[in-house]
């Protein structure tokens, strides 16, 4: 092997830039689908919480008024 | 066969999310491996010297890419003999995951068409245009659902199309080797002219990881389109049908949320 790189290193270099942005590209949409069901779970782990809430109204009058 | 789309329950998301950090590790480890090898292992082409490294990332990109389009195939199969709309997801995200690595097929393709000959593009070599063929016709794909607003008629449609488009795929394969003027090694060929042994390793083992991080990213997408899935069925329970916002238009199949 020669100390210096060939001419065309560029057109490798490039080649593979290409294939790894792709998977940088893949991984950033996936990052941003990740973050919406995080949101979406802490608004359903709110809804579920109120639900609850509901629920234990609605059985603390039905016990007062029984 | 059945034509009426049956939907069956969500899958459960763990389903495809087991051992995907196993398969994302031996992934990496595999490209890694086989890319390494390329580099340091591999000796420089006589003919094409150095750029001959974009063989490497290009080819094993583009069998993976034009074995996704089959897989879609064999996946709409399924989807139209079984009526299973988890085939048709398989089908759908299989030929998703294919075009984005054709579209890297065709831009390193591109970069070593400009390296090696000195153009970005040469319209008589049957291995750029047939590959550009393909990709341009399984591009119609998502247009062709995004037309159809009726989920079954879509997921019908999309299967047939599928089907019939991963029959022309190996097309392509015989037109590179009924090409005249080789542009790449013949990779299996056992008579002079194939991939000389010390080639070979790097070659198998770059498809492999190429063929592995397929994998992974359809089972990602997989366990994502689950998981989407999962979240409105547990919202619609909670909160009822006013709770769900509506479903727009979209290309994308839908798995029925019921429970």
């Amino acid at each position: 092997m020669t100390d210096t790189l060939p001419d065309n290193t560029g057109y490798v270099a490039a080649a593979y830039l290409v294939f790894f942005a792709l998977i940088l590209i893949y991984v950033v949409i996936m990052a941003t689908k990740l973050a919406r069901f995080e949101r979406e779970l802490a608004e359903l782990d709110e809804l579920a919480d109120r639900v609850a809430a509901e629920r234990e109204h609605d059985q603390e009058r039905e016990a007062v008024s029984t | 066969m059945r034509c009426s789309t049956t939907w069956s329950r969500i899958e459960s998301p763990l389903l495809y999310g087991t051992r995907l950090r196993a398969l994302s590790i031996l992934t990496a480890v595999t490209l890694t491996a086989g890319f390494g090898l390329a580099f340091f292992y591999a000796p420089m082409d006589a003919d094409q010297g150095f750029m001959q490294k974009i063989f490497y990332v290009h080819v094993p990109l583009a069998i993976v890419a034009l074995c996704g389009f089959v897989f879609g195939g064999i996946m709409a199969i399924q989807h139209l003999r079984t009526g299973d709309a988890r085939y048709d997801l398989r089908s759908y995200v299989a030929i998703h995951l294919s075009l984005i690595l054709g579209a890297g097929v065709l831009v390193t393709g591109s970069i070593w068409a400009r390296a090696s000959w000195g153009h970005w593009w040469v319209w008589d070599e049957p291995t750029l245009v047939s590959f550009l063929v393909i990709f341009l016709l399984y591009a119609t794909y998502q247009p062709l659902r995004f037309s159809i607003e009726d989920p079954d008629r879509q997921a019908r449609y999309a299967s047939v199309f599928a089907i019939i488009a991963g029959a022309f795929v190996p097309l392509n394969f015989l037109a590179v080797r009924l090409a005249q003027a080789y542009t790449h090694p013949r990779v299996f060929a056992t008579t002079d002219g194939g991939l000389p042994a010390k080639m070979q390793l790097p070659f198998y083992l770059c498809l492999i990881g190429m063929a592995l991080l397929f994998a992974t990213l359809w089972k990602y997408e997989m366990a994502s389109k689950n998981t989407s899935a999962k979240l409105r069925s547990l919202r619609r329970k909670l909160g009822g049908d006013e709770a769900v916002a509506r479903r727009g238009r979209s290309a994308a199949p839908s798995l029925r949320t019921g429970s």
